[in-house]
Parts: C-alpha cells; sequence; structure tokens
C-alpha cells in the first residue's frame, strides 16, 4: 500500500472532494504535523469511534473554536521549545470556517500564531445535510435556500473569506482546488516554510451536496477554476498572485454536470448573472492568461 | 478523565470499504501509462500505488468505485468494468 498520512476506510462518500484534500494537505505537511480539526465531514469521516484515520496526532473539541485549540496546541509547543520543528493545522470545513468559526479564526490571526488553518469549501453544510452557509455560491440550489417559483436558490453571494484573512495582514493566503492536486501541496509546502498565520481556502466538490456523479469531482473541480467562479490565487504578504486561465470557458461548462445548479439551465437571465460574477472574478483578479 | 481518545494511528484500515462498490472498478490496463500520478494524487481513498510506467494497481479491499481515476487519465489507460 501506499505510504500515507491519512489512511484508507474512512467513511467518505465515494467520490469525495475533501477526502482527496485532506490527504494531499496532510502529506505535504509530513509526519510532524498535530492537527486541529473542526465539526464537520472530515471530522466525522475519518474518526468513526475508535478507529481513526490520521497518521499524525489529532485533535476533536468543536465546531466554533479548533482554532482556539490550534493556538493552544502551539503556545504549548513554543513553551516547551519544540514549535520549531512541528507543524500546527488547523482545518475545518467551510461552515466551520465563515460562519461558526470565525471569531476563533479572527483571534488566531491577530495573535500572530504559527498556525496554518486549511478551510475545506465544499460550499454548504454538506454533513447535516446540505444547508447553505456563508460560502455557498449565489444561486445554489440547498435545503435552506430550496428553488422553485418564488426564489431561484441562495440570494445572497459568496463570502469573501480568503480577503477577510488577508485583511488582517497575515503572511500568506491562497485558495486552491482539487482539480489542481500538485497547485494544493506546493501551496501547503509554501506556507508551512513560513512563520505566523497562515490561511489555504481548498474547493472540495461534494457529489452529494452538488449532485454530480462521484466520477466527476475532479472534472466539476477544474472547470469552477476554468471558469471563472472559483478564482485560484495567493495573497503572499499582501501581493496578489494569480492563477491564469489560458482558455476560460463559459458558466454553463460548470453549472450543467450540477443538480444544484439545474433549475438555471432554462433560466437565460440566471445564467448572465453567474457569468457576471465570473467576469468580475476574471477581472478582478487578472485571471486572464491573454489580457 | 480521558475521553473519546483514540491512540491507534491508522486504524480505520480495519473497515474494508470496498464492500461499497454497486456498480463498477478501476481497471489498470497499463498499456499506455506515462507514470504521470494523477490517479495517485486523485484517488479519495488513497490506495493507488505504483511506480514507473504501466505498473499502477489500486487496492479493491478499500476502492469505493467513484471512477475519478478512469476520469482523471490523460492516456484512458483505466477503465471503470462491471463487477
Amino acid at each position: 500500500m501506499v505510504e500515507t498520512l491519512f489512511k484508507p476506510g474512512h467513511t467518505a462518500c465515494a467520490g469525495c472532494g475533501q477526502a482527496i484534500a485532506a490527504r494531499l494537505v496532510i502529506d505535504a505537511a509530513g509526519k510532524n504535523t498535530m492537527v486541529a480539526n473542526g465539526t464537520g465531514c472530515l471530522e466525522v469521516f475519518s474518526t468513526k469511534y475508535p478507529e481513526s484515520s490520521w497518521g499524525v496526532p489529532w485533535i476533536h473539541s468543536l465546531f466554533e473554536n479548533c482554532s482556539a485549540v490550534a493556538s493552544g496546541v502551539e503556545a504549548g509547543l513554543k513553551y516547551l521549545g519544540k514549535k520549531d520543528s512541528i507543524n500546527v493545522i488547523a482545518q475545518a470545513g467551510d461552515g466551520g470556517t465563515a460562519d461558526i468559526g470565525l471569531q476563533a479564526i479572527s483571534g488566531m490571526f491577530e495573535r500572530g500564531h504559527d498556525v496554518l488553518y486549511v478551510c475545506y469549501d465544499n460550499e454548504a453544510y454538506m454533513n447535516t445535510g446540505v444547508q447553505r452557509s456563508g460560502l455557498t455560491p449565489t444561486l445554489s440550489n440547498t435545503t435552506t435556500s430550496p428553488s422553485g417559483s418564488a426564489s431561484l436558490g441562495n440570494p445572497r453571494p459568496k463570502k469573501p473569506m480568503p480577503e477577510i484573512a488577508a485583511a488582517h495582514g497575515i503572511p500568506y493566503v491562497a485558495t486552491a482546488s482539487v482539480g489542481y492536486p500538485q497547485d494544493i501541496q506546493r501551496k501547503v509546502k509554501k506556507a508551512l516554510s513560513i512563520k505566523g498565520p497562515k490561511y489555504i481556502q481548498i474547493h472540495v466538490p461534494c457529489p452529494l451536496g452538488w449532485r454530480h456523479e462521484s466520477r466527476m469531482t475532479f472534472d466539476v473541480a477544474k472547470l469552477a477554476v476554468e471558469t471563472g467562479l472559483y478564482p485560484i490565487f495567493e495573497y503572499d504578504n499582501g501581493k496578489l498572485i494569480p492563477r491564469k486561465i489560458t482558455a476560460i470557458k463559459p458558466v454553463e461548462e460548470y453549472l450543467k454536470y450540477q443538480g444544484r445548479f439545474k433549475h438555471l439551465m432554462k433560466d437565460p437571465e440566471a445564467i448572465k448573472e453567474m457569468q457576471a460574477i465570473a467576469d468580475n472574478n476574471i477581472k478582478k483578479y487578472g485571471l486572464s492568461a491573454t489580457v | 478523565m480521558v475521553g473519546h481518545l483514540t491512540s491507534k494511528p491508522g486504524s480505520s484500515t480495519a473497515n474494508k470499504t470496498g464492500s461499497w462498490r454497486t456498480e463498477a472498478k478501476p481497471k489498470f490496463l497499463k498499456k499506455n501509462c506515462i507514470a504521470c500520478k494523477m490517479c495517485v494524487l486523485i484517488c479519495p481513498e488513497g490506495i493507488i500505488s505504483g511506480e514507473g510506467k504501466n505498473t499502477f494497481y489500486c487496492d479493491y479491499a478499500y476502492c469505493k468505485g467513484c471512477g475519478n481515476c478512469a476520469a482523471v487519465c490523460p492516456k484512458k489507460d483505466i477503465e471503470m468494468v462491471k463487477e
């Protein structure tokens, strides 16, 4: 069997994007790592009591305080004089990051703890049954923002979590995607080489909640980037470094594979609205390789 | 007090999730493989191994049959076949 710090036998759904990203992150970080994990799919499927998929020390406490736990671990390691040889990672899903865990994250960034925070962004509360979160994209159909005659789905834009992290003045902020696995590992290694708080947000498709075929996980993740709906970039000490797209695709290419956007396919006005979001991203982050 | 403590790392390997497969499993054709390792990187279970060209295989005891390895292979050298 291949050497990994995230063992098989976990109970993620077939084709789970988060399982892919979690393994890539921990394998890039290496065995001298301690992980604080917020509540969410990842915590539930990787540690079915009394078993664990993790090959590193791993702590779960609550939804809201994984950054606080990681801060304490980091402070403890510092006191013992071991911080230089041990990485600390705090990780949670998009709900545990953008909604419930936000104040603890903000505190961790502000106090300047040497911790890498990884947000696995599957764009809703998938573990509890696809309720909308602060990172659910516009017009997405979830169980608490259903589409129908009175609504087209989630009426609100996605919370700009990377910008919120960057506004704390932390040295490294990045977004990544399961569609670019080598890019995830490069960013984790780069982040861990920097001292201070770091934030990486990884786009992880959820076949169950997004209602796409399980074999489409990689393709859907890649299309989100290629259409401009999920911009990949880094803020290296505040300086924006985008990942350029050579051939930008229309947003329908991404939306058509997913049940959560199915209601938009017969609505040209809604498609226009989604295209405007993508166009805005392309302009804002300078994603086009040709311009 | 010690609460829920799991002291054995990687003990989830006791769950043979291969029984979850309902339709198809990947077949590694081992003909046009260029050893790009995209299947290794993208497997949600992390069970594909191999080093050089045409040497890759997976552990069917855990494979859930999601089909991402077949979808990601640039040389179409992995095929989903009926169980």
